[in-house]
């Protein structure tokens, strides 16, 4: 089941007396889902992100534009109309009843012609616990269960009734990092094994990356950007969703292109065919670093931190935007920790030049 | 260690000197007067010690009336009082504007007098030379038969009675059960919705069972005041209860201490220890239930 957003717009009376105006929580957002895919919406908090998951799911009514679910507009149909199943946050599972009647919970809720027998509901809740693998835990209580297998309780119950879509809001956010891991590939094996739509909201660009065919990027509530996550990281249209992506962040720079030549602190460091001569914020992902003696840019060494398959090299430059530049090189380089300066040179497809005043990417 | 100790017992002397002075010593004491048969204040003899107190108390009429009112306003007013606050709590919690209002209006009688409360509901239900009572007034227009409510028939006065109980403790009910409804977090009710549940299922499956540690302590704490109600009788039958047939178990202990036949320690002592036993019995049974029923709660 595909997902259309147009123009989807969400606007909140604004509850400050001193502003004047609706705050805009999403703006104009257009947007196909494909049939099958995972798409990770992603922002910093207030980017209007979950807003747009629970108009997807028809919690929240949009201001303007529509929500398509194939070719049947949804936008004013109620949640349960929809054939939505929602994890949310702190999952919301009802404390009170058991891992059963948790999952069962929403079949019961079926009524006229599709109403169940007692026994049909148990089998689809055994089903349903039989993908996330939590059929063991059935009689026990949510307070008896770790953050991972509440997790799983959650995606179960979200997937009994068979929705046609899957949304997720910060589906790990509250599972310790080592779980997380593990429940990202276990998310993605569920939706991989169903080939259920599936939409999730989260702040963490690491785990949108790692398991989303497509990511959309959210600012302020306006889409920046969507694309295949390597796309997106290699390609990225301004400042901020270069910033927002990648671990350790991108290292900034202030520099200036002449003659096709791109300039930091004074220094020729790469050349830049097709670039207008101007003033430039020069991004630079860790990976994009060269450590060589003759390389043109010359930084302070204040320190390496060794992470085992790579080093960290963590340095200071006149001219860098940030207060260290940390430029991640593969551990069997060595590195001379004594000398007070290191030198690199730069991979081109890793240098990323963006427009002073609009942050627009301009090479 | 043992400095620490005795800095701690320290900081509990004041407390536990008052507590023991007013609150333990007097408890013990009625236990010992409820044993000690004509008990005298004023020569502090008596005859003998058993259980001949407890004997005269259970034989009294007027004991016996004030036990029949006492578990008739608690039959009564506990279920009515918590149901008709919990369906307007949820109704307050339904609503958005006007809130404020209406919470403010369901919670005036919690800060008004009793006694003032009392002369209100005397202009409701009393008959004087001029008036049958507004009340009254009502049931003419729909051409019914006047009642005495306040010297009339017993269901009249005991109707009178459990109304008013009931109007004095619901606000602190309402205020307790808003405040429980608002601090149920909203994702169980976006889930519900999520997956089409009716408002009444969502009440019944989600705010109840979040709210029953609430009800639970409330029902508790109603069936003890409304043993130990008094001030409210005499608010609205006056001081003689007695000849009004509205004593309840505490006006009687009162009556014979302080009352026209009081000098009676030995036996308001007795009686108020068959109130205590039968208070104790009905927690410890409303205990139980609500530890049963809310098993497994975080």
């Amino acid at each position: 089941m595909k997902v259309v957003l147009q123009n989807l717009t969400k606007t909140f009376p604004n509850r400050s007396r001193k502003a004047d105006g609706d705050v805009v929580a999403v703006k104009d957002f257009t947007f196909e889902i494909p049939d099958g895919k995972m798409v990770g919406l992603l922002g910093p908090s207030g980017c209007g992100k979950s807003t747009t998951l629970f108009m997807i799911c028809g919690l929240q009514e949009p201001t303007a534009g529509r929500i398509l679910f194939g070719e049947e507009d949804v936008t004013s149909l109620p949640p349960e109309k929809r054939g939505v199943g929602v994890v949310f946050q702190n999952y919301a599972l009802y404390p009170h009843l058991t891992v059963k009647q948790n999952i069962i919970f929403p079949l019961q809720n079926l009524k006229g012609t599709e109403k169940l027998t007692k026994a049909q509901m148990e089998e689809k809740a055994y089903e349903a616990a039989r993908l996330v693998q939590i059929e063991a835990l059935m009689e026990r209580k949510p307070g008896e269960l770790s953050g991972g297998q509440q997790q799983r309780v959650a995606i179960a119950r979200a997937m009994v009734k068979m929705p046609r879509v899957l949304l997720l809001d910060e589906p790990l956010s509250n599972l310790d990092a080592r779980l997380r891991l593990q429940t990202r590939e276990e998310i993605r094996r569920i939706q991989k094994e169903t080939g259920i739509t599936t939409v999730f909201v989260t702040h963490d660009q690491e785990e949108a990356m790692s398991i989303s065919d497509v990511i959309v990027v959210m600012k302020d509530g306006v889409v920046q950007q969507t694309g295949r996550p390597q796309e997106v990281y290699d390609n990225p249209v301004n400042l901020f969703v270069a910033k927002f992506l990648g671990t350790p962040p991108i290292n900034l720079f202030d520099g200036n292109v002449r003659n096709g030549r791109l300039y930091i602190g004074g220094a020729d460091v790469l050349g830049v065919e097709g670039a207008a001569d101007q003033d430039v914020t020069v991004g630079i992902r860790p990976e994009g670093f060269i450590l060589e003696d003759k390389g043109p840019l010359a930084c302070r060494l204040s320190g390496i931190e060794v992470m085992g398959r790579d080093i960290s090299v963590v340095s200071a430059h006149d001219a860098s935007l940030n207060p260290a530049v940390r430029s991640v090189i593969n551990a069997e380089k060595q590195v001379d920790t004594g000398g007070e300066m290191v030198r690199f040179s730069l991979k081109p497809n890793k240098v990323l030049l963006f427009a002073k005043d609009t942050e627009e990417r301009v090479y | 260690m043992r400095k620490n100790n005795l800095k701690g017992w320290l900081y509990l002397l004041p407390a536990m000197l008052f507590l023991g002075a007013f609150m333990v010593y007097p408890l013990i004491d009625v236990f010992v007067y409820s044993f000690e048969e004509g008990y005298n204040f004023a020569s502090q003899t008596y005859f003998d010690i058993g259980f001949y107190n407890f004997s005269y108390v259970l034989h009294d009429t007027y004991f016996l009336q004030a036990l029949k009112n006492t578990f008739l306003m608690v039959v009564i007013t506990v279920p009515v009082s918590t149901g008709i606050a919990l369906l307007i709590s949820v109704g307050l919690s339904a609503v958005k504007p006007l809130r404020n209002l209406f919470q403010t209006i369901y919670f005036l009688p919690y800060v008004t007098n009793t006694l003032a409360v009392g002369l209100v509901f005397m202009i409701l239900f009393k008959k004087t030379a001029y008036s049958d009572g507004l009340v009254n007034l009502l049931i003419h227009w729909f051409g019914g038969a006047s009642v005495d409510f306040i010297e009339g028939p017993y269901w009249a006065k005991m109707f009178v009675m459990c109304f008013y109980i009931i109007w004095v403790v619901m606000p602190f009910k309402i205020l307790l059960l808003t405040s429980a409804i608002a601090s149920v977090d909203r994702n169980y009710y976006n889930a519900a919705r999520v997956d089409g549940t009716s408002a009444f299922r969502i009440f019944r499956k989600i705010t109840l069972p979040m709210i029953s540690p609430t009800i639970f302590y409330l029902v508790i704490t109603g069936f003890i005041g409304a043993f130990k109600e008094y001030s409210d009788a005499v608010a609205l039958f006056g001081t003689d209860l007695n000849a009004a047939g509205m004593n309840t178990i505490v006006g009687y202990v009162y009556d014979m201490l302080y009352g026209d036949s009081g000098g009676y320690p030995s036996y308001a002592s007795a009686a108020a220890i068959i109130l205590f036993v039968i208070v104790l019995t009905i927690t410890c049974i409303n205990l139980l239930i609500s530890r049963k029923l809310t098993r497994g709660f975080s």
